[in-house]
């Protein structure tokens, strides 16, 4: 991909660049490009900019027809000062792109600052900010180790975007294997992570990882003990990963299966789980008030539920070191840049469903 | 020790367990899907199940269980039986005791 590709031409009204002479060829890219921060549009200048570079390569080239419509002016003038409009548009494209990139990150972070800010609202009182801590399920005590892992699981979503978006930029430069295996290595390590950080948080409790109430709600709406699906995971990947050959589209199909029997299996264990807890805590007598021995019996069995989230979070790392290892560097990074992409667009989701207005139909 | 030793040597697949460990039932339910099934030894409701469990602990075993044998051979725990699964290793060690379809 060469690197006119991801260029724009600048728009008159945005006052980025000089004025252009009007020269045939540049009057289609005034009318046909503007300032958006979508990402659609964008794309669809890179492909129609694509087309138009060739004629750019002839323009200087080709023959001096188009320029006889000038005032007689001497052909190397001409030619002087069409290579300085070049070389004016180029710095402008190059300002306009990063003045987009810099959009696109705000709008991320704003998006961000929504959610958190939502999420505060939900939570103050649970960080012990609010006036009924006595009446949620913590004793009215703030949970350190959880306070820390809401605390670090925000930096880690920051540190996430902030990959995600060099890695994008990595898979669309000319920078080699090496160069991009150093990205993949860092976000594939950004997952084990949060992992880590999980496992720290189910120690402090395991019910608050278990309730996603520190995901956004898209996120825990499709979560599966405390974190996403593998299998699901793999099926939203699969055709960013393409082309694949046949071995390895079996390969990962066979993956996915895996995960999900794995998935099944850990699935009936917490369902055995929740039986024998319920029995244990129903065993005896109930309505004599005496039930001390119950709930000293039951304490063993909610430890248990610390273990699945740990199993589970192992599932989701072994399928994430298993896609790698069945992939080119290119592919593991487009797959990552898919799967950065989609959490982003599930909490991006999440924020908007919570600022919609209320109350209408 | 012996009886770890006997019975997984004895049975083609083995998994050490606990009536209440709903762990080792998940990895029973995933042999199972696989289309095998497992010998599982109770080690609570074993009058000898201390000893079993001490000898698990001695063999590398964080918790005792679930333990897993396949072929006579330790395969390890939870962990472990999900990696095999999921790297396609754990059917073929699985393929000669696969009876149910």
């Amino acid at each position: 991909m060469n690197s006119t590709s991801t260029q724009f031409v600048p728009s008159r009204r945005m006052g980025l660049c000089e004025p252009m002479p009007q020269v045939g060829m540049w009057n289609d890219y005034k009318e046909n490009n503007c300032m958006h921060t979508s990402q659609p549009v964008i794309l669809e200048v890179d492909s129609r900019f694509d087309n138009q570079s060739e004629d750019t390569s002839h323009g200087t080239v080709g023959p001096s027809n188009k320029y006889d419509q000038e005032e007689n002016k001497p052909v190397d003038k001409v030619m002087r000062r069409l290579a300085q409009n070049r070389e004016a548009a180029r710095k402008c494209r190059l300002r306009k792109k990063a003045y987009v990139q810099q959009l696109e990150n705000s709008k991320l972070r704003l998006m961000q600052l929504e959610q958190e800010l939502e999420r505060a609202r939900h939570q103050g009182s649970y960080i012990g900010g609010g006036l009924d801590t006595g009446q949620l399920g913590y004793s009215g005590t703030t949970n350190p180790g959880i306070a820390t892992f809401e605390m670090e699981y925000g930096h880690w979503v920051e540190e996430q975007n902030k990959k995600i978006a060099d890695l994008r930029n990595a898979l669309y430069s000319d920078i080699g294997d090496v160069e991009l295996g150093i990205f993949v290595d860092g976000g594939m390590r950004h997952y084990f992570d949060l992992f880590a950080m999980k496992a720290t948080a189910a120690r402090a409790d395991v019910f608050y990882l278990m309730s996603g109430t520190w995901k956004t709600s898209a996120e825990h709406f499709l979560s599966w003990i405390g974190g996403f699906r593998p299998s699901e995971l793999l099926k939203v990947l699969m055709p960013h990963l393409e082309p694949l050959t046949e071995q390895r589209r079996l390969e990962l199909s066979n993956l996915r299966q895996s995960c999900q029997q794995a998935e099944d299996a850990l699935s009936q264990g917490l369902e055995k789980l929740h039986q024998i807890l319920s029995e244990t805590v129903a065993d005896g007598q109930l309505g004599e008030g005496n039930y001390l021995p119950q709930i000293s019996a039951a304490m063993e069995k909610l430890e248990a539920m610390v273990r699945f989230v740990g199993q589970a979070d192992h599932l989701r790392q072994e399928t994430l070191l298993q896609i790698s290892r069945n992939l080119t560097t290119r592919q593991t990074a487009r797959g990552l840049l898919a799967l950065g992409e989609y959490f982003q667009r599930l909490r991006a989701l999440s924020s908007l469903w919570a600022s919609r207005p209320r109350g209408s139909a | 020790m012996d009886k770890v030793q006997k019975l997984s040597s004895e049975n083609g697949v083995v998994i050490f367990s606990k009536s209440t460990c709903c762990l080792s039932y998940a990895v029973h339910m995933l042999f199972q899907e696989l289309g095998v099934i497992p010998y599982v030894h109770e080690i609570d409701r074993d009058p000898e199940g201390k000893e079993i469990e001490k000898a698990l602990l001695r063999m590398g075993f964080n918790s005792p269980v679930p333990a897993v044998f396949i072929s006579g051979e330790l395969v390890g725990s939870t962990n472990e039986v999900m990696s095999l699964h999921l790297s396609g290793s754990l059917v073929r060690l699985l393929q000669p005791y696969r009876t149910l379809n």
